[in-house]
């Protein structure tokens, strides 16, 4: 069970990484907070960005989500602060 | 009939105006959104933008679908920039038709709303020869919230 997570702008940046391979656990429901919980989990500045109530929006399939909807196999998640079009 | 384009170059409003003019259209709505000369941080030189390329004309789609369903509408033209745009350039333009004014109107304000807060774009401010994220507004989130 593996999904895409995508990057932008100010996230891209201070990772250092567009996008990644993320294996999902089998064994129970993942929602975005969970693959958050993961990524804050790797401490430093994965920490910094996504151990945060708020200033994260996620994006499954190219469609804006909250934190609870779950995420699924061969998904694409993508992770971006507010945005700034306009 | 409804466009929604990303893209590099100028847009020609007057052209876009008269391919909404047609049957049955009493009003015409534009709003253009020029690249602002100062930020908190002082005057900006230009601004760089990225986007999400799979999902910004998916939501842009999906904004023009909302206001549909708010407003009798009779064509919407929405086109958004990404480029490296110095001070005053244009950025972004909406174009609506209708009926009647009003509607014009208020889905145009609606549209710039929900693209501000919704479309995945993000800006980038040069300020004294240094590129800095440009960061959100409360402003613009109150705004979108005004229309739920």
């Amino acid at each position: 069970m593996m999904i895409t997570i995508l990057y932008f702008a100010r996230f891209r940046e201070k990772l250092g990484c567009d996008q990644e391979q993320f294996e999902l656990p089998v064994d129970r429901d993942t929602s975005v907070q969970s693959v958050l919980d993961v990524l804050a989990a790797r401490g430093g500045i994965w920490q910094e960005l996504f151990d945060c109530e708020k200033g994260v929006l996620a994006a499954i399939n190219q469609e804006m989500v909250s934190r609870e909807t779950l995420v699924y196999d061969e998904d694409e998640l993508a992770l971006f602060p507010p945005v700034t079009g306009g | 009939m409804n466009v929604v384009r990303v893209q590099t170059q100028p847009f020609d409003l007057a052209a876009e105006v008269a391919a909404l003019e047609g049957e049955g259209v009493g009003a015409v709505v534009t709003f253009t959104g020029l690249v602002r000369n100062t930020s908190a941080l002082g005057r900006v030189e230009a601004i760089e933008l990225e986007h999400y390329p799979a999902m910004t004309e998916k939501s842009l789609q999906a904004i023009v679908r909302e206001a549909e369903q708010r407003w009798p509408l009779l064509g919407v033209t929405l086109i958004h920039r990404i480029a490296y745009l110095e001070a005053g350039a244009p950025i972004v333009m909406v174009a609506v038709a209708s009926k009647h004014r009003e509607a014009a109107f208020e889905a145009a304000s609606f549209l710039m709303d929900f693209l501000k807060t919704r479309a995945p774009f993000w800006k980038k401010e040069w300020v004294g020869g240094v590129a800095h994220w440009v960061e959100s507004k409360t402003s613009d989130a109150e705004a979108a919230d005004r229309w739920s």
